[in-house]
C-alpha cells in the first residue's frame, strides 16, 4: 500500500473512532437523561429534576440549553432524554399540533394526557404556576402613553416591536394575535428573547414578548399588559416523561413525579431572579429550594470567586475540546469527500455544474433547519442530540469551499502544461497525482482554509443540540446576560479562527512548491 | 518510422486538414511549414496523439496510434512546445526526470542522465535546481528539450520551438537544436513558419496552405522552382535587414 492510502485509511479510522467514542461515552455515562431548553427557568426546572433523580442513587445527564421544543421532543422520543419540562400551551400548539390537525379534539390537560400516551409520553401533573405569554413594555412608557391593554397598543402604530424569534414563529404567536386585536404596528425586530429586554431598558424597542414568571419584570419595572380578549392560551408547567421509565428505573420516575404542585409562580420567578439577577448558579439555587421545600439535605457545589474561576478554565479546558473536535472531524471527513468531488466535477462538465449546484444549495440551508432535520436521522443510531448531527451540519458546510477550490483550481491548470503532461506518457491517474494535483494545491489549500475558519465560527451552533463547543458559553452567556460568560466563548472562538489561519499559512509553505509561491 | 494515411481533421463545419498522407524519413529533420491555420499544428498534434483524426490513421513504427497503444508509444515520442510547457511546480531536473521517475529509474541512472543532457542542450548547472519561473526564456527551452530527450525517444515533435525567444537566443539554441538532432540521428519534425529556420533544420519541407501540402522537398526547390504563386509569395514574405528602410509617407 502507499504512503497516501495508508494516511487516507487513517483519517477514516480516526473519525470512526470519533463517532464511536461519542458513542461509547454516552451509553456509559447516561443512566437517566434530563434535557432544558435554553432559557432560564428550564434550565432550573432542569436542574430541580435532576436533583430530584440523582438523590435516588441514579446516574443522571442534564443536556441543558437545548435548542427549541422540535429538538427536545425527538430527543424524548428517541430516548437521548427521559424527561424534561414544557408547557400544556406548547404541547397543545406545537407538539401535539398534527393530532389536532388530524381531527383529535385536544383541549384538556385530560385529552392533552391520552393523546401523548399514544405516543408513549406521560403528562404529569401542573408544576404549580402558569407562565404564559404577555406583551410587556416599561412601566414610565406604558403610563405616558396610557397603555394598560394589549387593544391600547392599536392608538400607538408607530411603537417599536421587539420580538423573540420563537415568538415571532409560533403559530399561537405574533401573527395571529396581530390579526385578533387589528395591531398596526409594522416595525418589527426579530432578536433574542435577552437582548429584547436591554433593548427595551435602551429605549430601542418599546415593546417586547415576555413569560409571566420573568424576574426581569420586576427588575426592570416592566408592566405585562393585559390581555383583555383573552387570546394566550394558558402555560402550566408539566413534567413530559417517557413512559417507559416507571418500569426501567421506578425510583427515579417517582421521583421526577415529585415536582408535581411543588413551585408556585412566586417561588419560580425568586429562583429565576436569584440565577439571572444575583448570577447564582442554576444547580445551587434548584438545590437550595428542594432542601427547604422537601427537607432534603442535597450537597451543594461551593460558590465564590475560586469555584468559578476552576470552574471558568475548566469550561474554557473542555469547550475548546469539544470545538476542536467537531471541527477537526467535520473537516477531515470534508476533506476526504470534497476534493474527490471536486476532481470528478473537473473532468465532466455536466456532472461538475451538478456537484457545485448542490453543495452550493446546501450551503444556503439554515443552520438550525439543517440540525432539526439531521436529529432523527442520527437518532436511529442513538446519536440524535450531541456531537454527531452538528459534524455532519459542520460537514455539509465545508464542502462548497473545497470542492470549489478543487475545482478551479484544476480548470485554471493552463492547457499547454496539461497536454505536456499527456504527451509525456504520463497515465491519467499519474498525470492527477505528479501534475494536476500539485499545480492545484494552493487553491485546494484555500478552500479547506475557507472551510476551516467557517466552521470553527460556525461550531458554536452545535451548542443548540448539546455537542457543547464554544457555543454553550455565548449562549448560556446570552441567557444569563453575563458578557464575561458570552466571551468566554467569543474570544477563544475568534483566537482559534486565528490559528486555523496562521495555520494554513505555514502548511502552505511546507506542502506548496515554491516554483508556484513566486520568488 | 512515422507515417499519416489519409488523415483529415474538422473543427465543427471549418475543414483544418484535409486528406493527408505523409511518410516521414527516419532519422530526417522535416519542417512543417506554412501561414497560421494552414494545419500544421494540427497535423502534429495529431502525430502526439493529442487530437484523433477524423478519417485515416497515423502509424507509428508500423503500427496504428490507437487510444489503448499511444501511452507507451509516447515514451519513444519526444515533444517540445513553444516556451517548454515546463511544470512551474517542479524544478528542471525534476522537469526533465518526472517520467523517468515515475518509470521507476534508479536515482543514479536519472541523475547522470540529467548530467549528459544538460551538457548536450549546454544548459547551465545551476539552472538545474531552479523552478521554471526563476530562469530564462532559453534556458525553459533547453529545458523541455532536456525533457522531450530524457527517455532517448528515436522521434521528436516540435511545435514552435523558438517561438518565444529572442533572435540571438533562438539563434544560438537553433545551432544547438541541429547538432543535436545529427549526432543522435533523431527523426525530427518541427512546426515553425520562418522560413530561414525551415531551410537551416529541414533535411525535408513541407509547406501546408489552406488544410493541403501545398508542395514538399527542399528550400532551394521551393525558392527556384514554386509549386504556385501561394510558395512565391511565402518564400518571399520574408524580411531582412536591409539599409533601404521604407520610406516615410510625405
Amino acid at each position: 500500500m502507499s504512503k497516501r492510502s495508508v494516511l487516507l485509511w487513517l483519517c477514516m479510522a480516526w473519525v470512526l473512532v470519533g463517532f464511536g467514542s461519542i458513542r461509547i461515552a454516552w451509553a456509559e455515562e447516561k443512566e437517566i437523561g434530563i434535557g432544558s431548553k435554553s432559557f432560564t427557568e428550564s434550565v432550573v426546572l432542569g436542574e430541580v429534576l435532576s436533583h430530584l433523580v440523582r438523590n435516588t442513587g441514579a446516574r443522571i445527564e442534564h443536556r441543558a440549553e437545548l435548542g427549541g421544543t422540535q429538538i427536545l421532543w425527538q430527543a424524548l422520543q428517541t430516548g437521548e432524554i427521559d424527561a424534561y419540562v414544557d408547557y400544556t400551551g406548547t404541547i397543545r400548539e406545537e407538539i401535539l399540533a398534527d393530532a389536532i390537525r388530524q381531527g383529535t379534539k385536544i383541549e384538556s390537560e385530560n385529552e392533552m394526557r391520552s393523546a401523548l400516551a399514544l405516543k408513549k409520553v406521560v403528562m404529569s401533573e401542573r408544576i404549580g404556576f402558569n407562565n404564559t405569554y404577555a406583551l410587556g413594555m416599561k412601566r414610565s412608557v406604558a403610563e405616558r402613553l396610557s397603555i394598560r391593554k394589549i387593544s391600547d397598543l392599536r392608538n400607538h402604530p408607530q411603537l417599536e416591536l421587539g420580538l423573540s424569534d420563537e415568538f415571532f414563529e409560533r403559530k399561537d404567536g405574533w401573527r395571529p394575535l396581530k390579526e385578533k386585536y387589528s395591531l398596526p404596528q409594522t416595525q418589527i425586530k426579530v432578536m433574542d428573547h435577552n437582548l429584547a429586554y436591554r433593548g427595551l431598558e435602551k429605549d430601542s424597542i418599546a415593546v417586547t414578548d415576555l413569560y409571566t414568571t420573568d424576574p426581569e419584570i420586576q427588575y426592570y419595572d416592566l408592566v405585562a399588559l393585559e390581555d383583555d380578549l383573552g387570546f394566550f392560551p394558558v402555560y402550566y408547567a408539566v413534567v413530559l416523561m417517557r413512559q417507559d421509565l416507571a418500569t426501567r428505573a421506578p425510583k427515579a420516575a417517582e421521583a421526577i413525579l415529585k415536582i408535581q404542585g411543588l413551585i408556585s409562580p412566586e417561588a419560580m420567578s425568586a429562583m429565576s431572579a436569584q440565577v439571572r439577577l444575583d448570577r447564582r448558579p442554576e444547580t445551587v439555587v434548584a438545590g437550595e429550594f428542594l432542601n427547604k421545600q422537601l427537607n432534603l439535605s442535597l450537597p451543594l457545589p461551593q460558590e465564590g470567586p475560586w469555584a468559578s474561576l476552576s470552574k471558568g478554565v475548566q469550561r474554557i479546558l473542555s469547550t475548546t475540546g469539544e470545538h476542536l473536535f467537531l471541527v477537526l472531524v467535520s473537516l477531515g471527513l470534508a476533506i476526504l469527500t470534497a476534493i474527490p468531488l471536486g476532481i470528478i466535477a473537473a473532468g465532466n462538465e455536466t456532472i461538475g455544474q451538478t456537484v457545485l449546484g448542490i453543495v452550493g444549495v446546501i450551503q444556503t440551508l439554515p443552520s438550525m433547519a439543517l440540525l432539526v432535520f439531521m436529529m432523527p436521522l442520527f437518532a436511529l443510531f442513538d446519536m440524535g442530540i450531541g456531537p454527531a448531527p452538528a459534524i455532519m451540519a459542520l460537514f455539509l458546510y465545508s464542502l462548497l469551499p473545497i470542492v470549489r477550490g478543487t475545482y478551479s483550481g484544476l480548470k485554471q491548470i493552463p492547457a499547454a502544461i496539461r497536454e505536456s503532461a499527456e504527451v509525456l506518457g504520463l497515465d491519467a491517474k499519474a498525470r492527477l497525482k505528479l501534475v494536476e494535483l500539485p499545480l492545484a494545491l494552493p487553491s485546494i489549500l484555500s478552500g479547506v482554509k475557507t472551510a476551516a475558519v467557517i466552521n470553527v465560527g460556525t461550531a458554536t451552533i452545535g451548542a443548540l443540540i448539546g455537542a457543547g463547543g464554544y457555543g454553550s458559553p455565548i449562549l448560556t452567556g446570552i441567557r444569563l446576560n453575563d458578557l464575561g460568560l458570552i466571551l468566554q466563548g467569543a474570544v477563544p472562538a475568534a483566537l482559534m479562527a486565528l490559528a486555523v489561519q496562521y495555520g494554513f499559512a505555514l502548511l502552505e509553505k511546507r506542502i506548496v512548491s515554491p516554483g508556484l509561491l513566486g520568488t | 518510422m512515422f507515417e499519416i494515411e489519409g488523415v483529415s481533421k474538422s473543427f465543427g463545419d471549418q475543414t483544418v486538414l484535409h486528406e493527408t498522407s505523409v511518410a516521414f524519413e527516419p532519422g530526417k529533420s522535416t519542417v512543417l511549414i506554412g501561414p497560421s491555420g494552414c494545419g500544421k499544428s494540427t497535423l502534429l498534434r495529431i502525430l502526439a496523439g493529442l487530437l484523433a483524426p477524423d478519417t485515416g490513421r497515423v502509424l507509428f513504427e508500423g503500427v496504428e496510434m490507437t487510444p489503448g497503444n499511444r501511452i507507451p508509444m509516447r515514451h519513444r515520442i519526444g515533444y517540445v512546445i513553444q516556451d517548454g510547457g515546463l511544470f512551474p511546480h517542479l524544478t528542471s531536473a525534476q522537469n526533465v526526470g518526472l517520467m523517468a521517475k515515475h518509470l521507476q529509474w534508479p536515482a543514479d541512472r536519472i541523475r547522470n542522465r540529467i548530467e549528459e543532457l544538460a551538457e548536450l542542450t549546454r544548459l547551465p548547472r545551476p539552472a538545474l535546481d531552479r523552478y521554471p519561473t526563476q530562469i530564462s526564456g532559453g534556458q525553459r527551452q533547453r529545458v523541455g528539450i532536456m525533457r522531450a530527450l530524457m527517455l532517448d525517444p528515436p522521434v521528436m515533435l516540435l511545435d514552435e520551438p523558438m517561438g518565444a525567444l529572442d533572435p540571438l537566443v533562438r539563434y544560438d539554441l537553433q545551432e544547438d537544436l541541429l547538432k543535436i538532432f545529427r549526432t543522435l540521428k533523431k527523426t525530427a519534425i518541427t512546426v515553425t513558419h520562418d522560413m530561414g529556420e525551415a531551410g537551416f533544420f529541414g533535411d525535408h519541407i513541407i509547406m501546408l496552405g489552406q488544410g493541403r501540402i501545398v508542395q514538399q522537398g527542399k528550400l532551394e526547390q521551393m525558392i527556384l522552382h514554386p509549386a504556385n504563386a501561394f510558395v512565391t509569395q511565402f518564400v518571399n514574405a520574408q524580411r531582412f535587414p536591409t539599409l533601404n528602410p521604407p520610406k516615410e509617407p510625405s
